[in-house]
């Protein structure tokens, strides 16, 4: 007999059933919608077995790249263990190694997690700072480049997770942390395709990761990070991402200003927002695959704009930064 | 063979879904009606309305599409805005080179949702 686990039960599978039939005929509500495999409420992950065919079927690679399916499209031929795609996971002691000033509001938080974590850069973790309070932060750092995790963490006015990072972590002291989640990463393939990356404030972190991914995973293409902040002081990383231009001249680096001043101007920043500076700089966007994080206003208004301007909305990923209340 | 293979398949709603949409965005008569909607969210649903009216797979029962339209009609949804869809999926399969005939029966079965999708 096939089992498939779910949160720790065994439950009996019989075919023609798909997995969504099984769990709620024996009592278990899954989020559904159409049950044909479009409208995708049905997401799950597979932890453990085989992922039955077809059972990926029009999923954005991000998620079949992490194992996850459609309920119901899936009927498994052997045993699977599965989870409901909104699950945290684990948590997981880690290590302080640094603090580090990015700029005047952002800090860089190194971390050694006792066990290894398994993530792609360009995701998220929730870094707790005790018992539940806690708030989820970009990896700037690359499974296959960097030893440590790296979040870069903005100054809340009034946060209780960020400023205590800010004030009172120091190296060697001990956090805990979530297991990797998010959709917004690099995915090898389709190398010669462009790549626009538009960012404000921290939302440079998985870009960051991102781009370091891509192009140490040999992407072609052209990559194009746009990193916007009010002000020239609210940048951060420019040294590293200029030489980064100079090493892989198809990397195109940049910095977005609201208000000029000599401190732009020596960066060589164009004035406006990522979104403006991006649009009038490109003839549209068809065929790229773009990357957006940071304000939520900026994620939405350019998920459309650059939608509108050619670019297919399955390869558009984002990771709007949302406010959780401080 | 049915209408769903004649046309392609889901190779042809996933040809469909981002030129039909940027459409609906676009076009005047209709496009508030999307406005502020989660448009990732949204691209599945129009991913799924295209399965529908090509045929496929699905589902969706009238009183979904009532439920799912319901706070649409009460911001004034009538049969123009229904009509302004229709052309625009006419519209995108035109683009796409389908055959009138086959259009005319995509058309037909959009048609069939219209008294759900407008609460009548």
């Amino acid at each position: 007999m096939t089992i498939i686990r779910f949160q720790g039960r065994d439950f009996a599978y019989e075919a023609p059933r798909t997995v969504l039939e099984s769990l709620t005929e024996q009592g278990i509500e899954i989020p559904s919608g159409c049950r044909a495999g479009v409208c995708q409420s049905c997401l799950m992950r597979c932890l453990e077995g085989e992922i039955p065919v077809g059972s990926q079927e029009g999923l954005k690679p991000a998620l079949v790249a992490q194992g996850y399916f459609l309920a119901c499209r899936a009927r498994p031929s052997s045993d699977l263990t599965v989870a409901l795609a909104d699950a945290e996971g684990l948590r997981q002691k880690a290590h302080v190694l640094a603090v580090e000033s990015l700029n005047q509001d952002i800090v860089a938080l190194r971390l050694k997690p006792e066990r290894p974590l398994d993530y792609r850069a360009g995701q998220y973790v929730r870094l707790y700072r005790q018992g539940d309070l806690s708030r989820c932060y970009s990896l700037a750092s690359v499974p296959t480049l960097d030893d440590w995790l790296e979040l870069h963490i903005r100054r809340i006015p009034e946060g209780r997770v960020s400023a205590w990072v800010h004030d009172q972590l120091q190296v060697g002291m001990q956090v805990e942390i979530g297991d990797s989640l998010g959709q917004c990463f690099y995915t090898p393939g389709q190398e010669e395709q462009p790549l626009l990356l538009l960012g404000t404030g921290s939302g440079l972190a998985p870009l960051y990761g991102i781009v370091r991914d891509a192009l140490n995973q040999g992407h072609r293409g052209p990559i194009w990070l746009y990193h916007g902040s009010f002000t020239a002081e609210g940048l951060y990383h420019q040294a590293t991402l200029q030489r980064l231009a100079v090493r892989f001249p198809h990397f195109h680096y940049i910095p977005c200003v609201d208000r000029a001043s000599p401190e732009a101007l020596a960066l060589n920043a164009r004035v406006g927002s990522v979104l403006e500076v991006a649009v009038g700089e490109h003839q549209g966007f068809a065929r790229h695959r773009v990357f957006l994080c940071g304000h939520p206003e900026m994620v939405k208004d350019a998920r459309l704009k650059i939608f509108l301007g050619g670019a297919s909305m399955a390869e558009i990923h984002a990771d709007p930064f949302l406010p959780s209340g401080t | 063979m049915s209408l769903y293979q004649q046309l392609g398949g889901e190779a042809a709603v996933d040809a469909a879904v981002d030129i039909f949409y940027r459409k609906v965005l676009q076009d005047e008569r209709i496009n508030r009606f999307f406005s502020g909607v989660d448009m990732e969210k949204q691209a599945a649903k129009q991913k799924a309305f295209l399965t529908m009216a090509f045929g496929g797979p699905n589902n969706y029962t009238g009183a979904d599409m009532r439920r799912g339209h319901a706070h649409l009609v009460a911001q004034g949804l009538n049969d123009s805005h229904f009509d302004a869809v229709v052309e625009d999926l006419g519209a995108t399969l035109k683009e796409l080179g389908v055959a009138d005939a086959l259009i005319a029966q995509v058309a037909a079965v959009a048609e069939t949702t219209r008294n759900d999708v407008l609460g009548k």
